[in-house]
């Protein structure tokens, strides 16, 4: 059992998303960065999608009640157990009673914190992810607050293991975003489509789980910037009326009228949930095939990450 | 018919050019077709107007293959492909601080408030998709002398369960949100309750029709609702 000192201006528990539920308007929600999520499961023992805590540019302080291994990923954050620092990426085996404070993020912006067994909240819909908006999922449809109590499922001793240094990502670099050109790609004019690829767009403080608000060179529209309301894909690259893309993300709408001019390949999504407000990226158009094969690459590669074994 | 790709795991599936229900009964007998079929690799989908998102496994069927099975599901997708629709009635309290814009509405429409709640409450409404925010049904029925432009500024807030309409459109709002529809009236019913299994009232392609309810109906139906004690109408 978990007991919450102090959340955090926003963390939630997430697993690996909510399937079949756009239709009725519920969007999957599920973590940003699924990457760091997933190898946060791995470090405890885990399975990819086992639910864990999502927090937001601060992490939360929180109390061991028992007993049970924990691994913080995503955001560069320190971390202290009982005040004495401890690594991220890192299985750490806590103690009944041990405090754990994780700071705010010195690069990225969302952090995940795993446990060995996973939150036990009640699955709704088939997940147990928070959806804000909706008041639905993880801890009673809502962020998490002083004196929440998790329980957590049962699990064997995790083993003690880190992330090869190699695989832990910076979050510093101005990423470059790879995009499939449309749905609506036709809707923009050939210099609104090289503006968008050729330009530097800076994120919003605005951006939130729904979507990253980005601010740069105008992507101006060939025919007005309405369509017949269609469903929203999640990188969607979203240009309303002032020409100045939202890129869409797990907690987006599953409807909307706005021309998209193109969709950030999967893969490239946790990035995407890292970009600092402030921070830049860049965009980079491939096919739809390269976008699949790079696809499976990426999908190896996070197969592939040996997690080294750590001497206790 | 157009197929256009949304990323590497989504494609839309475009159907027609325009707001028609004949376009987008084919959008819906074409989701469930693919449910029928269980057509390998797609992993969710989203009916909406003219267009079918197809969200899929690449790792189990490429682009151009899953263009060319959903291409000869297309050729299959009437409304006789389809169940029969559900109906639905809402009851609807219109007028007073429920549809604070029915008065203005009549007056914009150049009809008497009677007879707007009259032609509103006689129409059947063809849910067309689910979206926007849960269970938010997008639909189509009203007489055409209820098209009315959107408002010119549109509400921060529009509390859940408005029954408003807009254009040729009438929604009912399901959670609290931003909202540019004009509020004729409320249903004590809830569109998207997330405490229950089944979170979510309508579903495509529905057939509403609103049951005009006095104040006191309204306020006992909705007393029942918050008990769990109340149904909707749906045969």
């Amino acid at each position: 059992m978990i007991r919450v000192v102090d959340p955090g201006p926003q963390t939630t528990v997430q697993d690996g998303g909510r399937r079949g539920q756009m239709r009725y308007g519920i969007p999957p929600s599920g973590p940003v960065d699924a990457r760091s999520f997933a190898l946060a499961n791995r470090l405890v023992g885990n399975a990819d999608g086992a639910a864990a805590l999502e927090f937001t540019l601060v992490g939360p302080r929180f109390r061991a009640e028992a007993p049970c291994a924990i691994a913080v990923t995503g955001a560069d954050s320190p971390v202290t157990v009982n005040d004495a620092p401890a690594a991220s990426w890192t299985t750490l085996e806590l103690a009944a009673g041990d405090a754990v404070k994780i700071g705010p993020v010195r690069a990225g912006v969302r952090g995940y914190v795993a446990f060995a067994g996973g939150v036990d909240v009640p699955p709704v819909l088939g997940s147990r992810s928070t959806y804000l908006r909706g008041r639905v999922g993880g801890l009673e449809g809502r962020a998490l607050r002083r004196d929440d109590v998790l329980r957590l499922g049962a699990a064997p001793r995790a083993r003690r293991r880190a992330v090869p240094a190699s695989a832990i990502p910076g979050w510093r670099d101005t990423p470059v975003l790879r995009v499939v050109l449309g749905p609506q790609a036709d809707r923009f004019t050939d210099e609104g489509i090289a503006a968008f690829l050729g330009g530097v767009y800076e994120v919003l403080p605005q951006s939130d789980r729904m979507g990253a608000r980005l601010h740069g060179p105008r992507i101006a529209h060939a025919r007005g910037h309405d369509i017949i309301s269609d469903g929203i894909a999640l990188g969607a690259v979203q240009v309303p009326g002032d020409g100045q893309p939202i890129v869409l993300l797990v907690d987006r709408q599953s409807t909307g009228g706005y021309t998209k001019i193109a969709t950030v390949c999967s893969f490239d999504i946790p990035r995407v949930g890292q970009v600092k407000p402030g921070q830049r990226v860049r965009f980079t158009a491939v096919d739809v095939a390269e976008a699949q094969r790079l696809s499976r690459v990426a999908s190896a590669d996070i197969a592939n990450v040996e997690l080294q074994e750590i001497a206790s | 018919m157009r197929f256009l790709p949304a990323g590497d795991l989504a494609l839309s599936v475009e159907l027609g050019d325009d707001i028609s229900v004949d376009v987008n009964t084919r959008v819906r007998a074409l989701e469930f077709l693919i449910d029928q079929k269980a057509l390998p690799g797609v992993v969710e989908t989203v009916p909406t107007y003219r267009a079918l998102l197809v969200y899929y496994d690449p790792a189990v069927i490429g682009y151009e293959p899953l263009c060319a099975s959903l291409a000869t599901l297309v050729e299959q997708a009437s409304a006789t492909a389809m169940p029969p629709a559900r109906e639905v009635e809402l009851p609807c309290c219109y007028g007073g601080e429920l549809g604070p814009d029915l008065e203005a509405a009549a007056r914009r429409l150049d009809l008497g408030v009677d007879e707007l709640v009259r032609l509103h409450a006689s129409a059947e409404y063809l849910v067309y998709f689910i979206g926007f925010t849960p269970g938010l049904p997008y639909m189509t029925g009203a007489p055409p002398q209820l098209t009315i432009p959107r408002l010119d500024t549109p509400r921060v807030k529009v509390p859940a369960s408005s029954v408003a309409i807009g254009g040729i459109q009438c929604c009912v709002y399901s959670v609290e949100s931003p909202g540019g529809f004009w509020l004729l009236g409320r249903t004590p019913l809830r569109l998207y309750d997330p405490g229950l299994a089944e979170p979510i009232l309508l579903r495509p392609g529905d057939r509403v029709r609103f049951r005009a309810v006095e104040r006191p109906e309204f306020d006992d139906i909705a007393a029942r609702v918050a008990a769990g004690a109340s149904r909707p109408v749906i045969r």
